[in-house]
């Protein structure tokens, strides 16, 4: 038993021909909050992903308990998700089950608990997030915060040992946004989890992850504790904690000459 | 000159194997689906749901079409018989063409527009939500959960809206018979019972409802979960349902006529 329960080593992933990663490694260890951070676009969630084994690496390898992910069967695979919770960027509840349902829903699939015994887990799981009161509700009928509070309470509602989060706070206003990250770090340490936030939410992300990894152009460019980062001078942590527009990562997507762009364009 | 023949041939050739290469993929899943059905028969109130969804919301529009088919039926079979002299047989007529081929198709055409446009939408949709990602995730896999318990309920309701479909039919075939044109009420039954076989007739009839069960189920289940997950992908497979049903349905129906009646 290693003590990193996930570990990426020198894994590249191609998508349509594309080079998304080129060459990343990552330790995740057990216990911790590990934050992946990124522009948008730079394969943060295809890294999430290829940890759940719905995705192979074109090259290198993920490991998961010291197992590497793609060399498993599907059987197996399936057998290493159970041990993970994963909550999607909007949540992606189930639109025809109600909160209650949704949370119910993994106890259901993968347990014989009685019926009885799933009530009291599922009152458990959403009074930790405080919806308690909203489990006869639909999902169509709670706001964005809230569903993600409901998706949160069903990816962790087997207990996980790896938590992964997609962009918890993307569209979250300020209270909702203080609400996930207590949540994020209090179900970490009551459940003994370790959880891989993706993210860009700078400020936020630094308040309570214990390690940062920086992802750019499909490589790690820096890493270290978010105090190792705050000091750090290395442009691009600097241009992305700071958020300036213009730096290493270019405001600019790859384009021709401004000026000869203009000229011919005048010609046709 | 040359180079716009190649292109031209180029495209021809791409269109032609990214059609093999789809109804490749769409029996790749047929067969997935059947391997993964042990859930949704284990666990049959999966299905029962989705049999209310599919079969029970679709009664009230194979009813009311029926019962205008067989009208519509009944005036011209009169019309055309009458000028045999052989009015009573309309009973006959009225029951065959539904048993042997108006209930099974028409069912399934309204089938692939009622029901299999919302299969397609809903499975489009759940995907382009990540519900069926985040389904993966939790170690529940789509195609048994999802899936199957669709297909079953389309096999199985199929061949039972298409039953109530030719009994509709048939009843409407009476009313503008007998009590509107004045045919013998006798007269209409006997000749029906005479001459309408189990076997011949109602068996074929129902294989072929199950064939088309089959057939409609699949296409909805395949095109939604294959949709690109955007607005214009998931409208243009619940577009493609439609038509890939409706032909699958037709074509498939002459064959089997062929085998069973030729």
């Amino acid at each position: 038993m290693t003590d990193n329960i996930v570990e990426i080593n020198n894994l590249s992933f191609a998508y349509n021909s594309r080079l998304l990663h080129k060459g990343i490694n990552m330790r995740f260890p057990r216990g911790k909050v590990v934050a992946i951070m990124g522009g948008s676009g730079s394969g943060k969630t295809t890294l999430l992903r290829l940890i759940g084994g719905q995705l192979k690496p074109s090259e290198g390898a993920v490991k998961v308990d010291g197992r590497v992910v793609h060399e498993q069967t599907t059987a197996e695979i399936y057998r290493m998700r159970r041990k993970m919770g994963m909550l999607f960027q909007f949540g992606a509840l189930f639109t025809d089950l109600s909160v209650f349902d949704n949370v119910a829903f993994p106890m259901r699939e993968h347990t014989d608990l009685p019926e009885s015994i799933i009530r009291d887990l599922v009152l458990l799981k959403l009074n930790a997030v405080g919806l308690r009161g909203a489990r006869d509700l639909m999902p169509s009928e709670l706001s964005g915060g809230m569903s993600r509070r409901v998706a949160l309470a069903r990816s962790v509602a087997l207990d996980p040992s790896i938590i992964m989060y997609d962009e918890p706070f993307a569209g979250l206003d300020p209270i909702s946004m203080g609400v996930i990250v207590n949540l994020i770090r209090n179900l970490n340490d009551a459940l003994g989890a370790t959880s891989i936030v993706v993210t860009h939410d700078v400020h936020e992300t630094f308040s309570f992850v214990d390690y940062v990894y920086f992802v750019s152009a499909g490589v790690v460019v820096a890493e270290g504790t978010p105090d190792e980062l705050r000091a750090s001078n290395m442009p691009f942590v600097h241009q992305f904690v700071h958020g300036e527009a213009d730096g290493p990562v270019p405001f600019h997507y790859a384009a021709p000459d401004y000026r000869q762009d203009l000229l011919r364009d005048a010609h046709v | 000159m040359f180079d716009r023949l190649t292109t031209a041939l180029r495209g021809i050739g791409h269109r032609f194997i990214d059609r093999v290469w789809r109804l490749g993929s769409a029996a790749r899943f047929f067969f997935y689906t059947l391997a993964l059905s042990g859930e949704s028969l284990r666990r049959f109130h999966l299905t029962i749901r989705e049999i209310y969804f599919t079969g029970v919301l679709s009664l009230i529009i194979i009813l009311v079409s029926a019962l205008f088919v067989g009208m519509v039926l009944g005036l011209q079979g009169y019309n055309t018989l009458q000028k045999y002299g052989s009015s009573e047989a309309i009973g006959v007529l009225v029951a065959l063409s539904l048993v042997r081929e108006l209930g099974p198709v028409v069912t399934a055409l309204l089938f692939a527009g009622r029901a299999g446009t919302a299969i397609t939408a809903e499975i489009g949709l759940m995907r382009a939500t990540e519900q069926l990602s985040a389904m993966e995730m939790m170690a529940v896999n789509p195609i048994a959960r999802v899936v199957a318990p669709r297909f079953w309920a389309g096999v199985i309701s199929m061949p039972l809206l298409a039953a109530m479909f030719s009994l509709m039919g048939v009843f409407g075939g009476y009313l503008v018979a007998v009590p509107l044109l004045g045919i013998d009420d006798g007269a209409f039954w006997s000749q029906m019972q005479a001459n309408v076989d189990f076997h011949e007739d109602i068996v074929n009839g129902v294989i072929k409802s199950f064939v088309f069960g089959v057939a409609c189920t699949i296409i909805a289940l395949f095109e939604g979960y294959d949709a690109p997950p955007t607005a214009e992908g998931v409208s243009r497979a619940t577009t493609r349902t439609v038509v890939n049903s409706s032909l699958a349905v037709l074509g498939l129906d002459f064959v089997l006529t062929s085998f069973m009646f030729g």
